[in-house]
């Protein structure tokens, strides 16, 4: 119990100390995770939509696939991202590896599918239920899909809650393309492994420790967030 | 609607804020020995401060750290395996490669010592005494420095131990400090590089328990990712990290580097290597 008491100890010295280093380290996690989410936000939420409401052939095979994908390793996806980027890779030119901004583009990868798939379903679910009411008004695809993302809001923001989830506490992506670069590319999660491969166990479980403070932090910002939504929503 | 606009304002000022790009800034592919014992956050504000260049380390295996100075990630490498660096230079990946620093590597393991390895005469009887004792050997197996000249040691005893089951040889695929991770926990010998043991702080029963054989010398030497290949190296800051850290100031800076009063890197640009 030593250990943990330790750990303890540590976290709360990091969180007085308002230790510089700490601050960057847990800033760079935060936006790299946020605007992965927010850049899979804007291309998952439409995707789900149309593959909820377009009947194609093969769409049950899309589905299929969107879901297995929220399954994606993400040392896998590093690995991917990071042959895409490296300066012997397609996209070598930009000199992005190494960068948070790499980083952004391995977490986008990783969080789309779960946003896509939690989106389609609900959105799947509220059609059947709306679908003739709606045409009845006359409304339009485009306004059908508006109104069914408003309807599902609550779901969806759970959707994003579970792709910030993912985002924030993977490793294997981060750490493949971003180099764990001190004061550049250092994230919570990198910084973990490195404390624990340098024997510096209470510090790793500190950091651990305030990671998952953070998640906490993050999930009642959006609950609170989500209260003002159905207040702001009215009669739904 | 106003704590809106204040939640909206923050979440698109965290993801507009500039993203810091890397264009100007130096990036040194090192091994995780040198980057998990401190030394680059010791040497590099020091030369950051003499240059006004700025150096990132990626800290990965000397195998992983070529083959990304291959494909033409890097600028410049600090690795330890001579053999691949050779060959890594006569291919013509890298050029200007300069020996730096050096230090040791120990054989650590249970203070108990059930192999009676801290008896034995020379690094290979050492290893030989593991293997006859089946005593558990963590193995780093990860094409790293320490992982080839590992290899090196059993070759010289003619062996191929191979990982499997609940067998005594675990090849585990991981970095220094991982492996120091798993014998502590498992009571096992491991293969380590002196820098990274005396910075370990995980020890538990771990002592080092042979060490001083001319075979355990670790030689470090700087390549320069080969820039007729790679065009877009930072040459010329390259070349400056490379000077700075062979002349007087840095080779003093890198001898001065100690934990617990015990250098962890001795710097021998120009010396001759036993």
């Amino acid at each position: 119990m030593n250990d943990f008491s330790d750990a303890f100890a540590t976290a709360l010295d990091l969180m007085r100390s308002f230790d510089p280093a700490f601050i960057e380290i847990v800033a760079l996690s935060l936006k790299v995770s946020v605007t992965a989410v927010f850049f899979a936000a804007l291309l998952g939420l439409p995707l789900g939509a149309l593959l909820a409401l377009k009947k194609f052939p093969g769409r049950g095979i899309a589905v299929v696939f969107l879901n297995a994908l929220m399954g994606l390793p993400p040392v896998v996806v590093g690995l991917v991202i990071y042959l895409m980027l490296s300066r012997a890779g397609p996209f070598g030119v930009f000199g992005l590896l190494y960068t948070p901004t790499a980083m952004i583009v391995a977490q986008t990868v990783l969080v789309l599918p779960i946003i896509a798939a939690i989106a389609r379903q609900t959105i799947a679910d509220l059609h059947t239920e709306y679908a003739d009411q709606l045409k009845s008004l006359g409304a339009r695809e485009g306004q059908m899909i508006l109104t069914l993302l408003a309807e599902g809001r609550s779901s969806l923001l759970t959707a994003l809650l579970a792709g910030f989830g993912r985002a924030i506490a993977e490793v294997g992506a981060v750490m493949v393309v971003g180099g764990n670069i001190d004061h550049y590319t250092r994230t919570m999660t990198t910084a973990i492994a490195l404390e624990t491969s340098k024997g510096n166990l209470s510090l790793a479980m500190a950091l651990g420790m305030l990671l998952i403070l953070l998640t906490i932090a993050v999930n009642a910002a959006a609950f609170g967030l989500r209260r003002r939504f159905s207040l702001l929503g009215g009669a739904s | 609607m106003r704590r809106w606009n204040f939640i909206a304002v923050l979440i698109a000022a965290l993801i507009f804020l500039p993203l810091r790009v890397a264009a100007a800034d130096l990036l040194l592919v090192s091994t995780t020995s040198t980057e998990n014992s401190g030394l680059f956050s010791y040497l590099l504000p020091k030369f950051t401060a003499a240059t006004g260049i700025k150096v990132h380390v990626v800290a990965v295996g000397t195998g992983q750290a070529l083959k990304i100075g291959e494909r033409g990630d890097a600028d410049v490498l600090l690795v330890h395996d001579k053999p691949s660096e050779l060959a890594f230079v006569a291919a013509g990946y890298g050029i200007d490669r300069r020996q730096v620093m050096y230090n040791d590597f120990v054989i650590v393991g249970p203070a108990a010592d059930p192999a009676g390895v801290a008896k034995a005469a020379s690094a290979t009887a050492a290893f030989a005494r593991i293997r006859a004792a089946k005593a558990p050997f963590i193995s780093r197996g990860d094409e790293s420095g320490t992982h080839k000249l590992e290899g090196r040691l059993w070759a010289a005893l003619d062996l191929r131990p191979q990982s499997g089951g609940d067998g005594w040889y675990r090849s585990i695929g991981a970095g220094m400090g991982a492996a120091l991770n798993m014998a502590a926990a498992s009571d096992a010998y491991t293969l380590s590089d002196r820098g990274t043991w005396l910075s370990f702080q995980n020890r538990r029963n771990l002592t080092v328990l042979y060490d001083g054989d001319p075979a355990l010398f670790n030689q470090y030497a700087l390549i320069l990712v080969n820039p007729a290949r790679h065009p877009h190296v930072h040459v010329t800051e390259a070349r400056r990290l490379m000077d700075w850290l062979i002349s007087a100031e840095g080779q003093a800076a890198i001898a001065s580097f100690k934990i617990g009063g015990q250098s962890l890197f001795i710097p021998n640009y120009g010396k001759e290597t036993p």
